[in-house]
């Protein structure tokens, strides 16, 4: 799915990742974790092809990121479910047409039966027409994970999806992952919440990486 | 439960709807589009009625030519005949006649006042001459007359024709640069439009990007918003143009340079090609605007 090998990444100031080397294996689930400001978001970035690496060659779908163009980079996007902490909708259009977006933006249908039953799934049906800003931070989490699966993407990218909720909603971000999970999609969550690793593993094989001095290693069974 | 149409009507629509409504600046982009296109047709009408005088004034003169022939009081008559003589003989030369007494001293007249003694004056005698529609050689007429009135001398009006001729074309590509300018001053606007309304609207965009949305696809929302409300300006700026333009005095015999600017005939289809125009300008300078900003934003 994604892979990468001896990347490195450094802003202006110096190098955040080096020598990474990794493979996200389909239907696998990893979760990444480090301090705020070990390059997460970066690592993440790098797997959506929204930043390139510095150095080494990070491979997405089989293609190297560098030589993707911007459409390319689009295309493959309709491929990956991203979810933010800080999850952005277009505030003037409803729940229901948010969703539809992936669908939207590539000229395609969506279903409204499909559409019924993701909203379902994520306890949403009843906010449908509402418009984003009216909704709570555990509703729009759940409809930034709904419109990230919408299109069946084969990879799902979470950058700390339950970082502005309570623990009972992240519970239930967490199942609703690990049910993507068994659905066969590969998954990658940024977290520095331990409690919510510990909670995965007992559910489902996860992996756990753990950003260290510039690195990412994967870390042991204990945490 | 019923859940609203996700999808309204067409792709195109569904683009426009991805971008939030543009606020209350949107009608600026109407307004210089229309107030571009309204300069935009008197530039026009300056242009064409430029080129229509310079044609119509030069054809007038071109079409006449006057012999003057100075000679001494006891040659003029031969002279004459033999001027009139040569004009028989050369093709090219409609009609010519001499011009008599009493014609030249009416066209003296208001340089030296009722009467004067033409008669007693030197005065040269003048002959008009008109040319056909296949034109006579003048060069060729100049030697010939030479050689038979030697005091006779052509002037086929080139020396007046020449620099009205010039003024003229000058003046039309002034006409020509400004509609460039005005053309060139509503693109740099528009783009400036364009690229506000993408940077205020640069977190929606991250959002398209980031569930896959091309660049030609959040172009697009852009691009025929700008088109149409350019369009739609420069539709009304157009029309208040022509109305303008219609008001002005009609051109009549008396009236000079200044009555003579409008339109005529096929002309008058000139404006109706703005709005379309202004609207090709705008697609272009929004779409190449839009690409560019969207490259700098993801």
């Amino acid at each position: 799915m994604i892979s990468f090998e001896n990347v490195a990444y450094s802003y202006g100031g110096g190098e955040l990742l080096s020598d990474v080397s990794l493979k996200l294996a389909p239907g696998s689930f990893h979760f990444l974790t480090g301090p705020s400001g070990a390059g997460k978001s970066t690592f993440l970035k790098l797997a959506y092809a929204e930043l390139r690496p510095t150095s080494g060659r990070v491979t997405l779908f089989d293609n190297d990121v560098t030589k993707l163009s911007r459409d390319d980079v689009a295309r493959a996007r309709r491929r990956i479910g991203i979810v933010h902490q800080d999850c952005k909708f277009l505030d003037h259009m409803t729940l229901a047409a948010n969703m539809a977006l992936p669908f939207t933006v590539s000229d395609r249908e969506s279903d409204a039966q499909d559409m019924d039953e993701l909203l379902g799934w994520v306890g949403l049906k009843h906010l449908a027409d509402a418009l984003p800003p009216q909704m709570s931070g555990g509703e729009r989490q759940r409809a930034a994970l709904a419109r990230a699966v919408i299109v069946d993407p084969d990879v799902i990218l979470a950058d700390e999806p339950t970082g502005n909720v309570d623990w009972e909603m992240s519970l239930r971000i967490l199942t609703l992952l690990v049910e993507l999970n068994k659905m066969g999609k590969t998954i990658l969550v940024a977290t520095h919440d331990l409690n919510l690793i510990r909670q995965a593993k007992a559910q489902i094989q996860a992996r756990v990486l753990r950003i260290a001095k510039h690195r990412v290693q994967l870390a042991g069974a204990d945490l | 439960m019923k859940l609203p149409k996700a999808k309204p009507a067409s792709p195109a629509t569904r683009a426009l709807e991805v971008v939030p409504p543009s606020g209350p600046t949107a009608w600026l982009t109407t307004f210089t589009a229309g107030a571009m296109t309204f300069l935009c047709v008197f530039a026009l009408a300056l242009s064409l009625a430029s080129g229509r005088l310079a044609t119509r004034w030069s054809e007038a003169l071109a079409k006449t030519a006057t012999i003057r022939l100075s000679a001494p009081v006891e040659q003029v008559q031969i002279q004459t005949d033999a001027i009139l003589a040569t004009l028989a003989i050369t093709p090219g030369v409609a009609s010519y006649r001499v011009i008599d007494d009493a014609e030249t001293k009416k066209l003296l007249e208001p340089w030296f006042g009722p009467g004067l003694p033409v008669e007693a004056l030197p005065i040269p005698r003048l002959i008009e001459v008109v040319e056909a529609d296949q034109p006579y050689d003048s060069e060729g007429l100049r030697q010939r007359l030479t050689a038979e009135a030697p005091g006779a001398v052509l002037d086929d009006h080139t020396r007046w024709r020449r620099p009205l001729a010039e003024a003229a074309s000058r003046i039309r590509l002034l006409g020509v640069l400004s509609i460039v300018l005005i053309g060139a001053a509503m693109a740099a606007m528009i783009t400036l439009a364009a690229r506000a309304a993408l940077a205020t609207n640069a977190e929606e965009i991250r959002v398209l990007r980031l569930v896959g949305a091309k660049d030609s696809y959040i172009a697009r929302a852009f691009v025929r918003r700008f088109t149409l409300r350019t369009l739609a300006g420069a539709a009304v700026g157009a029309a208040a143009g022509l109305v303008g333009v219609a008001a002005l005095p009609a051109a009549d015999a008396a009236g000079g340079f200044l009555t003579g600017l409008g339109f005529s005939g096929t002309g008058w289809l000139w404006p109706f090609a703005l709005p379309p125009l202004a609207a090709i300008v705008a697609f272009l300078a929004t779409r190449r605007a839009a690409f560019q900003k969207l490259r700098e934003l993801t």
